[in-house]
């Protein structure tokens, strides 16, 4: 039998081998993706705000204000499974390039147990995000809410004047993820129900 | 139609024997009537369906479904035309007619072959069975988007995901299986560069199955992690990107097209020389382009994403990429009217056919083309204008081609003639009937109608209904052509073994219809 071998069975295992070959690199796109993400600052440049956590307690040199304006605009989003309000509280603000500015984003914990929350912020267009520096975010550290609390949560930030000329508007986008529920006092909560 | 069983022991029922006989065949003939069978039930199963959403589409408002019912009804639609119609269609033509054109005896991995074919019904029994369960059949269209799929689908999802699955393990093992005959089984004599165009084709089709399916069956394997076991590929609250989903899907999606539309080419090169009694014009140019949209259709998959804010250069390089392979693309229809040039033309059916397949696909091509470029793409994306295209490319396209197949080779395969007469009427009905359905969706679509709604706005009325009307006649018309088929098989004048005056190929020498076992010993091509 052994001689008998037989060569079609032979060369459809090596084809075999390509479908196996390309179902793993299927899910090797996921990391080519987020290397692409990287070098062109798609997804919203969240990856330049990464280096700024890091960044963030030593005050970056502010460039000198240029006399250029531009919008900001501000969006947020809650993830789902948080049961939070959350929004900006101006929508829109003009800004001059260099110069710091502030707003706030409004929270609102509307459950009866705490729970925290991590901002993941987005900036479009892609090309002009990592012009927009924060100093100060609340997305640099978790949030945590108590049962019905509600704060504003300030950012500090400024643009800086590599911005490309063509970007007239700059828009920063918050989504609000759960972090974990606190199981102790969703426990008791659900007693004080009882 | 055959009446041969040899792997069935005798003395039984005759019912288990029937049973037992198509469930345990590895005849390539027979597992080619199967598919194509198969792929006939799906046509009408997935065409109910859209008649189904085009009744609701008639007039503005929902009077006879909720979104809901609409929104599964166009997934299953999508799903059953494009896996289940389309695709079995094509290998079901490629076993028949494979072995028969390189002059083998059957195909390389028979038994492979069987176990390929009965994947099938199981596959799409679990995709179907999800309209029974609660919560509804997947509803987020056939493109299966993350988070829609994913966070938001119905519990049905997962039985989606299995077919998936399943039928992806099917093509593949069928594809592997014609690669392999190709390469081993031709007859002495018949080198690569003289096989029939049906053939090459079909072999760089299956190249692109075995590449492309697997990344299919990656991007829903990462569903189902997503959707049971805490991965976050697409969940963004864990770092993942729902983007992630959208490119995944289009490098399998892209080159799909292609899987879907190369054997097409095959059957209009067959075709087109024959009715016009002249040698295909360019064979070689045939052969490397559709090589070269083979190759091509793995690098342009972003031009399904123009509108989800890719940074500038790779929009340019997929508007380019894509405009690129309009080139090939042309190169092929050039040959096609070349070859028909001084040519001694007649106009039997299955010709009928391939010139409306050549004229419509053209028309899919260009409605195409416009969409491939990055700024009007803005526009049109997600637009009825996008379904005129795929409908232009896919029906007088890969259903044509398939139809034009079936008209060519049934005398072969029965050893009847169709009826010509009805055969030229259901042509015409066809062609009438198509372009009053899918030719309005390019207006509605320029003028902003989005898909996959199940209301619309008033001024749409109009062309909705038109398109409606053309659906209901466009079913009608594939009742016309099942009972031809039907017909046929049951009886008709006897066709001869060349059937066609202008044949030549080595599938026209066994005698009509084809017995059961053909070139046991293998022909001499020279
Ligand atoms: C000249 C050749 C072609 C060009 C330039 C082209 C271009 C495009 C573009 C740019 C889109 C995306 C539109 C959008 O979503 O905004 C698209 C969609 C599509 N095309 Fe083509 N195409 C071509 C040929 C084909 C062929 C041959 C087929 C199939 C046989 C095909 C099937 C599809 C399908 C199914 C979609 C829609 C996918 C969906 O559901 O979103 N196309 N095409
Ligand atoms: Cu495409």
């Amino acid at each position: 039998m052994k001689d008998k071998y037989n060569p079609k069975i032979k060369q459809a295992a090596i084809l075999g081998v390509v479908p196996i070959v390309m179902f793993g690199f299927a899910f090797g796109l996921v990391p080519l993706y987020e290397v692409f993400c990287e070098l062109t600052g798609f997804g919203g440049g969240r990856f330049e705000q990464t280096v700024m956590v890091s960044d963030a307690p030593n005050v970056p040199i502010i460039s000198e204000a240029i006399d250029r304006e531009v919008n900001i605009q501000f969006l947020a989003d809650v993830g789902r499974g948080l049961p939070w309000e959350f929004r900006p509280t101006e929508t829109q603000i003009r800004v001059k390039v260099g110069e710091v500015s502030e707003t706030t984003y409004y929270a609102r914990n509307f459950s009866n147990h705490s729970v925290t929350g991590q901002a993941v912020p987005s900036v479009t267009p892609a090309y002009g995000a990592a012009s927009l520096q924060k100093v100060e975010c609340f997305c640099f550290t978790e949030q945590r809410l108590e049962a019905g609390e509600e704060i504003e949560m300030p950012v500090l930030f400024y643009v800086d004047a590599d911005l490309p000329d063509d970007v007239g508007t700059l828009t920063l986008s918050y989504s609000m993820f759960p972090i974990q529920v606190d199981e102790m006092s969703h426990e008791m909560a659900n007693m004080e129900h009882l | 139609m055959i009446a041969h069983a040899e792997t069935v022991p005798s003395g039984r029922n005759p019912l288990v024997k029937f049973i037992l006989r198509w469930l345990l065949t590895t005849n390539h003939k027979e597992i080619g009537t199967l598919y194509l069978s198969l792929s006939f039930l799906l046509f009408f199963i997935g065409g109910a369906m859209a008649l189904t959403f085009r009744a609701e589409l008639a007039q503005p408002g929902l009077q006879l479904m909720g979104a809901d019912f609409y929104n599964q009804m166009v997934t299953l639609h999508g799903l059953v035309m494009v896996f289940g119609a389309v695709m079995p269609a094509f290998v079901g033509l490629a076993n028949w007619m494979i072995p028969l054109q390189i002059g083998a005896s059957d195909m390389a991995l028979p038994r492979l072959n069987n176990f390929s074919f009965w994947i099938m019904p199981f596959a799409f029994g679990l995709l179907l069975s999800s309209l029974f369960m609660p919560g509804g059949a997947p509803n987020f269209g056939w493109t299966f988007y993350a988070p829609l799929s994913t966070t938001y689908g119905p519990p049905s999802t997962d039985f989606m995901i299995l077919g998936i699955h399943m039928m992806g393990i099917s093509s593949i093992l069928g594809a592997i299986n014609i690669i392999v005959t190709i390469f081993n089984l031709r007859a002495p004599g018949m080198t690569l560069m003289k096989m029939p165009m049906f053939v090459w084709t079909w072999l760089i089709t299956a190249f692109l199955l075995i590449m492309a399916m697997p990344v299919l069956a990656g991007v829903v394997t990462m569903m189902l992690t997503d959707r049971h076991f805490g991965t976050s590929f697409f969940e963004a609250s864990g770092g993942g990107d729902p983007l992630i989903f959208q490119h995944v899907f289009w490098f399998f999606g892209h080159p799909e097209v292609y899987i879907m539309i190369l054997p097409g080419f095959g059957i209009a090169s067959e075709i087109i020389p024959v009715f016009a009694r002249k040698r295909i014009f360019g064979y070689t140019s045939m052969v490397w382009a559709t090589g070269s949209i083979a190759i091509l259709s793995f690098v342009v998959w972003g031009h399904h994403m123009f509108a989800t804010g890719m940074p500038l250069a790779t929009e340019l390089w997929f508007m380019y990429a894509t405009m690129v392979i309009a080139i090939p693309t042309g190169v092929k229809v050039f040959n096609w009217v070349a070859t028909m040039w001084g040519g001694s033309m007649t106009f039997e059916t299955p010709m009928l056919f391939a010139l409306g397949f050549v004229v419509m696909f053209t028309i899919g091509g260009l409605s195409g083309l416009m969409l491939a470029i990055a700024p009007v793409d803005f526009q049109y994306h997600d637009t009825f204008f996008v379904v005129a295209h795929i409908h232009y490319v896919l029906y007088p396209g890969a259903i044509f081609a398939t139809m034009a197949a079936v008209y060519y080779w049934i005398p072969k395969w029965t050893g009847n003639m169709y009826d010509e007469r009805l055969g030229k009427i259901h042509f015409w009905t066809a062609v009438i009937a198509l372009n009053l359905t899918f030719f309005p969706m390019h207006f509605v679509g320029l003028a902003g109608m989005p898909r996959r709604i199940a209301d619309y706005a008033l001024p749409f009325t109009g062309l909705n209904t038109f398109a409606t009307a053309g659906a209901f006649l466009l079913g009608l018309t594939q009742l016309l052509f099942l009972y031809i088929v039907i017909k046929t098989v049951r009886g008709g004048p006897k066709a001869t073994d060349q059937v066609w005056e202008g044949a030549k190929g080595l599938e026209w020498t066994v005698p009509s219809p084809a017995p059961l076992h053909t070139f046991e010993v293998p022909p001499k091509v020279d």
